[in-house]
């Protein structure tokens, strides 16, 4: 039996980018908020400092700072066929844990989603017709324009301390950077990050083919930086410890680097740590959030109510949290009925290895941004009449890291993963290998899904979440003709040799590919298509705001994360300036 | 029947009458200098152990004699300062003798409220009186004999104590001596800043001091140890935020800076930095600097190259506002290393204020350098970048590990 705790003005679910940056408006705004994270607390300097944030096999390889399958996992299948089995190793993508969440462990890139991406099905259906897209394709408009969010997406990267060069200020188109880009009001906070010889190369390559290439952005900080909040951030030193490392150099944007310092100064903000959220309660009407019941570590269970609810876990643990407490519809493939857990989304790869004899590109020098990256094929930034799919990739060679665990597994074709031939080839390549990759969008379709598990349940008896998903033929098409893109820009770079990735036939759970898991609880225009309004409300419980990738209706070439900031800072600006001064719907159905 | 607000108000006014001499000084003025005083002494940090009612007493304060432990100053009336009459706080404050006639130890550091003004005590006393009363009877004395005998307190106030209200210097400007009176009176300074002799006695003023396994660096002007190299801005922003472009404040120095000077008017963070920087500068004894092929500075830079110079950089400048500056530092050119080993053993956090609320951290290297290590290492900065002090061997490394275990 739950105890119940005196009435807090917003409870937060989950302290990562979204809960901080909405924790930190809304106590700025004056109210008591409570955010309870499930793993533990999570510090620079005593939990990833210098002195031990590049040990590879402990954050690398044995995944320090990820959640733990035994805490939460998901089943997986790939169609309505199959029976789902639990995922009991994290691989193709990893969940962050504790406060700052997957903010910890992130690399930083830091992009806009297009003015497109927003009014996807509308776009796409205005310039190819509505029989160009795959009749099982459940695209939607996302009721927000780009316009909108521009000052939040600008907010959110002053706020992280994004390094890159605009393309597009105001309509203006600028040599050097982006000029594929969506308006911005101004240049990034932070000038471009260092370039290495293999982005000079490939950039010289792009070039010459008469593509747009540009620095990388991203929240990894290329000079020392004080943010809107007055909090300061170091300049990048290029060790090449970023991705599932935390940053003892206070370098990478983060929540721990960002926002909290300010935000653990306020006396109305207080953080409950190791503590897990097991369901969101409801008035006996259905349709006003009472608050949270959480479980401590001790096994207490506590009911926290609030006046506000906010869900800011990772985008999937968003979708089970509303599954479990009963706020939406759940989705239903086989009627199409239902919006909960609908057009679940995520992202593909392909891209071209090359191998040069006679280069040595220091790989050792490298941070999780640093890259020269083309828009030419993202998105709808090309024709796709002629070509039978939509969406796109951003193209890159990056230079994010040369870790010796990691890099080691990197072979040529056809050498073991060990013995005296592994280690001449490593030897041999560590120096002269570089690779173009290319990060595909991934449209949301019928089948493609997620829904509480029939079957398994986690340790409090509740119910898996189940994800359902599958390549399509479009993503298929698309990712193909984008690694051989790659393949032709590595061709113009003269290395000794290149080898093509491609997308395999169907989506595994094993190897890593992406976290960038999206949809599920998506945003929109109607109740019939998205789980949350415009200001990522919901549609049926008022005082219940659903803030992360899960409001994404679909992916697209682009890393989440800048984009999940501005609809954080969006939502945050909505509900101190609509919501307060009137609780309830602030979109009619 | 009365209505109940006015039987509350009626229950609050016979409590404060109850009090002896006290409505004559709740006046708002009263009140309101008396917090800003009270703050300006950092009166809480020592009167408050951790966790306790602000106020109310107990925490140990290390003297090399023993520990005395802070008597409670709410206006508790049997276990606080709530029956003492005004005469009898001033004349605490003032002679370090306590209600009975007894002599006060100088952990109190009477020795410099000594200067404060007489009217300003009044007004201090009148926001004591303000606090929440906490019941907490505190046994002070924990010395061993001899010193727990108080009387041995009168030859050493005949040695060591000018008792007198702080007199203005009529040959500096008002900011000077408004400067001087806040620190060599209530901001009491010298209670670190200068350095003991074998009976607690002070030494040269503000040439620094060492307590608690940290060195309170030299205040005067000195360029290599002291205060020679800040510029009057400097030491507002180091008052007012805790850091500067090249230093930041940890260990006690972060919590005089969180409870105090963060909270101090700047006209009066001024007028202290005016003061400080017309301290003359102290004797010069520059060393020397060690020859970059002296063994134990080889080995020195490439430690320091391979676990220090991510955040302080090559060249020891450090990062504005985030990884304090070792070339140029006070800190690690003081003669005594103390602090230096302290903060590479065991590493510090900085202090957060509103004005500076990153609190940037430096992680512990016990675990990862040996004594002659970190003693290499430290030589090393010592004497790098133009620095130049004396070098440090392996014991000095052992024996502040050894001390910091104690802790």
């Amino acid at each position: 039996m739950a105890r119940k705790l005196p009435t807090t003005d917003v409870v937060i679910i989950g302290l990562g980018w979204t809960g901080s940056l909405l924790a930190e408006e809304l106590t700025a705004a004056g109210l008591n908020v409570v955010a309870i994270e499930r793993g533990p607390w999570r510090d620079t300097s005593t939990d990833f400092p210098t002195t031990i944030d590049q040990d590879e096999l402990r954050f690398g390889i044995r995944l320090d700072l990820f959640l733990r399958p035994s805490q939460e996992t998901f089943t997986f299948r790939n169609n309505l066929s199959q029976d789902a089995l639990p995922i009991r190793q994290f691989g193709s993508f990893l969940p962050g844990n504790g406060v700052g969440g997957a903010g910890v462990h992130w690399n930083g890139q830091t992009w806009r989603f297009a003015k497109t991406d927003f009014r996807l099905r509308s776009h796409l259906t205005e310039r190819y017709g509505a029989k160009f897209l795959p009749e099982d394709m459940t695209i939607e408009d996302w009721g927000v324009t780009q316009e909108e969010l521009e000052p939040f997406f600008d907010r959110f990267e002053y706020i992280s301390g994004v390094s890159g060069k605009a393309g597009n200020i105001k309509g203006e188109k600028i040599a050097g950077g982006n000029v594929f880009e969506d308006p911005r009001a101004r240049d990034y906070p932070l000038p471009p990050l260092e370039t290495t010889y293999a982005m000079k190369l490939f950039d010289e390559a792009a070039k010459g083919m008469g593509y747009h290439p540009f620095p990388r952005p991203g929240a990894n900080a290329s000079r020392s930086y004080t943010n809107p909040f007055g909090v300061t951030m170091g300049a990048c030193t290029y060790c090449g410890f970023c991705e599932r490392f935390g940053c003892g150099n206070y370098s990478k944007g983060t929540p721990q680097t960002a926002v909290l310092p300010v935000l653990i100064r306020r006396p109305n903000f207080e953080a409950r740590t190791l503590c897990e959220v097991l369901h969101i309660n409801k008035d006996g009407s259905g349709k006003r959030a009472t608050g949270v019941t959480y479980i401590d570590a001790q096994g207490e269970e506590w009911e926290q109510p609030a006046d506000i609810v906010l869900v800011c876990a990772y985008g999937l643990h968003n979708v089970r949290m509303l599954l479990l407490s009963g706020i939406g519809k759940p989705y239903d493939p086989k009627t199409g009925e239902g919006v909960v857990g609908r057009n679940y989304a995520y992202q593909s790869a392909s891209g071209a290895r090359l191998l040069f004899d006679d280069k040595r590109f220091n790989p050792f020098i490298g941070t999780g941004v640093l890259g020269q990256s083309m828009d030419d094929f993202n998105g709808d930034n090309f024709d796709h009449g002629p070509l039978g799919f939509v969406g796109g990739s951003g193209i890159s060679c990056a230079s994010t890291h040369g870790r010796p665990i990691s890099t080691s597994q990197t072979r040529a074709p056809g050498v073991g993963r060990w013995g005296a031939d592994w280690k001449k080839q490593l030897a041999s390549t560590y120096q002269n290998s570089t690779g173009i990759s290319g990060q595909g969008s991934v449209y949301s379709y019928r089948d493609a899904y997620l829904d509480l598990d029939p079957t398994y349940t986690d340790r409090h008896g509740r119910p898996l979440m189940r994800m359902t998903f599958d390549w399509h033929d479009n993503e298929r098409k698309m990712t193909n003709y984008i690694a051989d893109r790659c393949t032709e820009i590595a061709k113009a770079m003269n290395p000794k040799s290149v080898s093509t990735n491609r997308l395999s036939d169907h989506y595994s759970v094993v190897p890593y590919q992406s976290t960038h898991n999206t949809g599920g609880a998506t945003m929109g225009d109607s109740p019939k298509t998205s789980v949350v309004n415009k200001y990522l409300q919901s549609w049926d419980v008022h005082n219940v705001f659903v803030v992360g990738a899960s409001a994404f209706q679909h992916n697209a070439g682009y890393n989440p994360t800048g984009t999940v900031g501005a609809l954080a800072l969006w939502a945050a600006n909505a509900i101190r300036t609509l919501y307060l001064k009137n609780p309830g719907p602030l979109v009619q159905a | 029947m009365m209505p109940r607000a006015g039987l509350l108000a009626l229950l609050g006014a016979s409590v404060l009458l109850s009090a002896p001499a006290l409505a004559q000084n709740l006046s708002f003025e009263q009140v309101s200098r008396g917090r800003e005083l009270v703050t300006a002494g950092d009166c809480v940090a020592c009167h408050t152990p951790e966790g306790a009612k602000p106020f109310s007493g107990g925490r140990a304060v290390e003297t090399p004699f023993g520990n005395i432990l802070t008597p409670n100053i709410t206006p508790d009336r049997a276990t606080g300062i709530g029956a003492w009459s005004d005469d009898e706080f001033v004349r605490a404050m003032q002679q370090g003798i306590g209600r009975n006639g007894e002599h006060l130890y100088p952990a109190f550091p009477y020795t410099a409220y000594t200067k404060i003004k007489r009217n300003d005590l009044i007004a201090m006393r009148a926001y004591l009186n303000t606090l929440e009363p906490v019941s907490n009877a505190v046994d002070v004395n924990q010395l061993p004999f001899p010193f727990n005998m108080r009387f041995v307190m009168t030859f050493w106030n005949a040695l060591f104590f000018t008792p007198g209200e702080f007199k203005d210097n009529p040959q500096k400007s008002a900011e000077w001596n408004r400067g001087a009176y806040l620190v060599e009176g209530l901001g009491h300074c010298a209670s670190c800043h200068t350095a003991k002799n074998a009976l607690g006695g002070d030494e040269t003023a503000m040439e620094g001091g060492n307590l608690q396994n940290w060195f309170a660096p030299n205040l005067t002007g000195d360029k290599r140890v002291g205060l020679g190299g800040w510029s009057a801005d400097d030491l507002v922003d180091y008052l007012k935020t805790g850091h500067t472009a090249h230093t930041a404040a940890s260990g006690p120095m972060a919590e005089v800076i969180e409870f105090q000077t963060s909270k101090m008017p700047d006209a009066d963070l001024k007028a202290m930095a005016a003061y400080l920087k017309d301290i003359p500068p102290s004797p010069d004894k520059k060393p020397t600097p060690l020859a970059a092929d002296d063994a134990a500075m080889k080995a020195g830079a490439a430690i320091y190259a391979d676990n220090c110079s991510a955040c302080h950089v090559g060249s020891g400048e450090g990062l504005p506002k985030l990884f304090p500056a070792l070339k140029g530092s006070a800190i690690v050119q003081s003669d005594d290393p103390t602090t230096l080993l302290r903060v590479i053993l065991e590493g510090g956090r900085s202090v957060a204020t509103d004005g500076a609320p990153t609190a940037p951290a430096m992680p512990a290297f016990d675990w990862k350098l040996s004594d002659a290590q970190t003693a290499a290492v430290a030589t090393y900065v010592r004497n790098a970048w133009g620095n130049a002090a004396g070098a440090v061997d392996a014991r000095s490394a052992a024996s502040m590990r050894g001390a910091l275990r104690q802790e």
